[in-house]
């Protein structure tokens, strides 16, 4: 029997229900008001009064309106047919709501029921098969997805039947298998979860080790993230971490993409949309859009539901790599899901913890970002999930709970700094505070030294350093005088302002500059290297400062060309021949 | 409010803050209004059968035994034509002694906009003046604040912007504003003959603060009808949203709620995000685009309100007094419009993206100079030349008096570039610097 409960209070969008049976933690339950059904979620129960938080707005709603509780928590729908559709935090299909606006109570199914699928067998009749096994693949978008045995199911099972080669709807049913206590499971393409729980289907999750090529010079070069890593950005406004966002999804080498804007702006999402359908991933050649989802809930939509889609984006995630693929989620932002979080905490009057952050913050924090990584499957085949998360830290402090909490588990840290920004220095990630921990990972420097090149690794350290020093200097002229400093010092600084300009700058809106493969970053590593190496010839600083700002507008000019082209070539001359000019020795 | 036969009158309050007042009553919807002894007020809590209202206009004189009338639905407003060339109070009732406005009624602070139904805004807004439509091109469809200190004027800046942008219909959400500043705003508007395409709802500093939590959805909700209905072209001026949000602060702090930064209630992202996300471009046509204003104190954007407000918005203005030349300018350095990737250099002159980066980037370097002037060091010849090249980029461009078209714009940025530097100086792209340097 289902139970059911009456509305006895209201504060927002928490309501309190009187029940008259079991309930479960976070259970999910629609109740009704004025025709309109309103999903919400159990967050704590006294008695037989129990908390839920709606995902809608409440306006309107009653004392004594019915509700109705499902018996499972929030799930998603899983199935082919996910790639390049548009979800709100739920997971209902924003294309398929009618109208301009939203609908209260409007909820639409995540998946197309009518679609055929081409589906090839992978198992066959007697095999012995367990939970998240594959039994067959479909084709969506040229990309080969798994037909799994449902998640839930335990241990052993065996293939009763299994359809021939051909198509089929979703709800079709694909084979037959038979569990441990000889009961007779139907299995169609849909898989469903809990979003809030994680979903273990893997052997083990080894330490990652594979570089992801983004195409952004001051993340592959130096402070690279690997594949099943984990990162964040946090920044200030304006300094550029949705375009920094945007610009990983669209160049980085990923099966599936999934983009959950989480309270962000809906412009931003608009701009996905009207983009991504035109843009080519510069990996496979297909539309950007075709490996693409996107969980939008915009700043705007339901506060309960902004908690939700960071989950939902999540766990279809996991999804994907059950099947053995390369996942890239992106949230942007985290800190508005903490707000939520902190939003409800506030009307559930528990005592607050830092800046009136749930306490638990931390551990949530670190759960969902262990969600994430690289995992080795039962068949033994891998699979992976990276992790970017943006951070919006108030007042640009980098010292507030949610971005502390976030730097203990998140292994890739690109602070962007107001001061870059305001200088115009994009992408401003921080050259000095960011840092990659996979650089550190001999499993990482194994796997550069055999795919580019074993003085990689050095030489990033040692741009590194040379940043720091650069730095350093600056000060001292900021207090010395230009003429308070040694002439050598003038070099060293315009030597860190080659690489700052050349490698660590990047035009995100330069249709050339915008994205760099690595075997280019590898040559501009070399080359900003081996001129950092020379030593040259100067009488004053002066000399110095042209000097350089001659070259930083060659190697600029040379970013901006196409590479190897005529044009390319003719500025690597040109820099040469600069170089000649003042080079005293190697 | 005229009271109807048929509803039922409490007259027992069992509970008064200064806000707020409570009451036992059933059949209650959240969000719904009332009438407490003919002030309007708005349910904000219920449990079990005792009702919570906040009352807009303070509960001062309200006796426990207050006559409470249910009205059965939230704030509305009567929208239709006419709300064209009229000023209304918070609660959208006429204030300029003209008649009441017949149309459909519609709750406001609705439903917001279907993100796939959105379309991507691509229509430059042009101002004239140059610190915006050369450095942070607005565009229509977008929410951008000014962020200024009191002593700004963002209001003549805003009235001229509103004046020069040729749109459909002006409305003006006005909240905690002087009387002498909503007489200003009136008197532009009638001097420019346009105050048949303005509608104002107005809360100034002799109402009472709460009320103005009203006035942002009031006036959204009358854009959202000309900008669907009729695919019009709204810009919705707010002024002042540090004071709505001061409203909301004394709500929260009224509802026991727990504070968070600055003393402002946990929700203010989602409060401020509700409104600013009304910014909208229509497929059909219509927008609805946000200009604001946001008071700082004492230039500290890093306070709760002007610091929620950049995470929502796409992207602030900054006014800022130029000593140098003596005027107000818009601040190239912390402004910055997200959205004018969309029509620069599309909608305006290829050059525009990099004459505008260059031309920052040589102030930025000024400043330095300056840094290092004041510090008492020795100028080089660059320096020099860069300090000069600001005061003339200055009081030609950022200032806010300038008025010209964006192609005049580039024109004079590529004039100063030529009066006070070498081509390899500006870092523009070659076949950029080919093209306009000789003009």
């Amino acid at each position: 029997m289902v139970t059911k409960g009456t509305v006895s209070g209201v504060i927002a969008n928490m309501v309190t229900l009187d029940v008259d049976g079991p309930v479960a933690q976070n259970e999910i339950c629609y109740i009704t008001t004025s025709g309109d059904r309103l999903m919400a979620e159990v967050i704590k129960i006294i008695g037989n009064h129990t908390y839920v938080q709606v995902f809608e707005s409440t306006r309107g709603l009653k004392v004594g309106a019915e509700a109705e509780f499902t018996g499972h928590m929030l799930e998603v729908t899983l199935g082919p047919g996910m790639l390049s559709k548009n979800y709100d935090g739920l997971q209902n299909d924003l294309d398929k709501m009618t109208g301009v606006f939203l609908k209260r109570g409007e909820y639409t199914y995540p998946l197309d029921k009518k679609e055929l699928w081409h589906f090839v067998p992978i198992v066959k009749v007697g095999d012995k098969v367990q939970a998240s096994a594959w039994l067959g693949e479909v084709e969506e978008n040229s990309q080969k997805l798994k037909i799994m045995t449902p998640f839930r199911q335990i241990g052993i099972s065996t293939v009763k039947s299994i359809v021939a080669e051909g198509d089929y709807r979703v709800e079709d049913t694909i084979a037959i298998l038979v569990d441990e206590e000889g009961k007779d499971v139907e299995v169609n393409m849909i898989q469903k979860w809990p979003v809030k729980v994680a979903l273990k289907n893997y052997l083990e999750k080894p330490r990652p080790f594979r570089l992801m090529e983004t195409g952004v010079r001051v993340i592959d070069t130096m402070n690279p993230i690997v594949e099943g890593g984990t990162g964040f950005i946090p920044g200030p406004f304006g300094t550029g971490k949705t375009v920094l966002q945007h610009a990983i999804s669209k160049q980085a080498e990923a099966d599936i993409v999934i983009m959950a804007a989480c309270g962000e702006r809906a412009n931003e999402v608009v701009e996905i949309f009207t983009e991504f359908p035109e843009l080519v991933d510069p990996h496979t050649g297909r539309k950007l859009m075709e490996r693409t989802i996107i969980i939008a809930n915009t700043s705007n939509m339901p506060v309960a539901a902004r908690e939700a889609s960071v989950y939902t984006a999540m766990t279809i995630a996991e999804y994907y790599r059950s099947m053995g693929l390369k996942v890239l989620l992106m949230a942007d932002s985290t800190s508005r899901w903490a707000q939520a979080l902190r939003e409800m905490s506030n009307r559930m009057e528990e005592l607050p913890g830092p800046d009136a952050f749930p306490m638990d913050l931390s551990a949530i924090i670190s759960n969902f970002y262990g969600r994430a990584g690289y995992v080795k499957l039962y068949n033994g085949q891998t699979g992976s999930i990276t992790f970017i998360g943006t951070v919006s830290p108030a007042g640009g402090n980098l010292k507030e709970p949610v971005t502390e909490n976030t730097k203990k588990v998140a292994r890739c840290f690109y602070a962007l700094e107001q001061e870059r920004a305001d200088k115009k220095r994009y992408p401003a990630v921080n050259p000095i505070e960011s840092y990659s921990k996979y650089i550190e990972y001999p499993e990482f420097e194994d796997y550069i030294s055999k795919h580019i090149n074993d003085k990689w690794i050095d030489k990033v350290n040692e741009l590194k350093t040379r940043m720091q020093r650069g730095k350093e200097i600056a000060e001292q002229i900021n207090i010395l005088g230009d003429d308070g400093v040694p002439v050598d010092y003038h070099v060293t600084f315009w030597k860190s302002e080659l690489i700052d300009f050349v490698i660590l700058q990047q035009d995100a809106f330069d249709e050339v500059d915008a994205v760099t493969p690595l075997d280019r970053q590898e040559e501009i590593l070399n080359l900003v290297i081996d001129i950092c190496h020379k030593k040259f010839k100067f009488e004053n600083f002066n000399e110095v400062t042209d000097y350089f700002k001659n070259m930083i507008n060659l190697c600029k000019q040379m970013n901006y060309s196409e590479y190897k082209s005529e044009q390319y070539n003719s500025f690597i001359k040109k820099l040469n021949e600069l170089v000649a000019q003042r080079c005293v020795a190697v | 409010m005229a009271t109807k036969a048929f509803q039922k009158i409490y007259t027992k309050i069992t509970q008064i803050t200064k806000a707020t007042c409570s009451l036992h009553a059933k059949g209650v919807g959240y969000d719904e209004l009332a009438t407490v002894n003919g002030l309007l007020a708005q349910v904000v809590k219920i449990v079990g059968d005792e009702v919570t209202l906040q009352v807009f206009e303070g509960t001062q004189g309200i006796p426990t035994n207050a006559e409470v009338v249910f009205l059965g639905k939230s704030p509305t407003l009567k929208v239709s034509e006419q709300l064209a060339g009229r000023f209304f109070n918070a609660f959208g009732f006429p204030i300029d002694g003209g008649p009441d406005i017949e149309g459909e009624e519609v709750e406001i602070g609705g439903p917001s906009v279907n993100p796939v139904r959105r379309k991507q805004p691509s229509e430059l807004i042009a101002t004239g003046i140059a610190g915006i439509d050369l450095n942070n091109t607005l565009v229509s469809g977008q929410k951008i604040p000014f962020f200024a200190d009191p002593d700004q004027p963002f209001n003549q800046v805003m009235a001229n912007v509103a004046m020069r942008a040729q749109a459909d219909k002006i409305i003006l959400g006005g909240m905690g504003m002087t009387n002498d500043d909503y007489l200003y705003f009136k008197n532009v508007f009638s001097n420019a003959g346009a105050l048949d395409r303005i509608v104002s709802f107005v809360n100034t500093t002799e109402d009472p603060p709460v009320e103005r939590l009203l006035v942002p959805d009031m006036a959204l909700t009358s854009a959202e009808y000309f900008a669907a209905q009729f695919n019009e072209k709204v810009l919705v001026l707010l002024t002042d949203m540090t004071s709505y949000a001061d409203a909301l602060a004394i709500v929260s702090n009224r509802m026991d709620q727990i504070p968070s930064k600055d003393s402002m209630p946990g929700s203010l992202y989602s409060d401020l995000a509700k409104i600013y996300e009304k910014a909208v471009q229509f497929p059909t046509g219509g927008s609805i685009t946000i200009i604001a204003v946001t008071t700082l104190s004492g230039g500290d954007i890093t306070h709760a309100v002007p610091d929620n407000t950049g995470y929502i918005t796409e992207g602030q203005l900054f006014l800022r007094r130029d000593s140098d030349i003596g005027k107000v300018i818009v601040d190239p350095f912390r402004s910055l419009s997200r959205l004018k990737q969309l029509v620069i250099g599309k909608k305006t002159r290829k050059d525009h993206p990099q004459v505008m980066n260059a031309s920052v980037r040589l102030y930025a370097d000024a400043a330095n100079a300056k840094t290092k002037m004041e510090n008492g060091f020795d100028l080089t010849d660059y320096d020099e030349r860069t300090l000069a090249f600001a005061k003339d980029y200055s009081s030609q461009l950022l200032a806010i008096d300038v008025n010209l078209n964006t192609t005049e714009m580039l024109d004079v940025a590529w004039g100063l570039f030529k009066k006070y530097f070498r081509p390899e100086e500006v870092n523009i792209k070659q076949n950029l610097v080919d093209e306009f340097w000789g003009k």
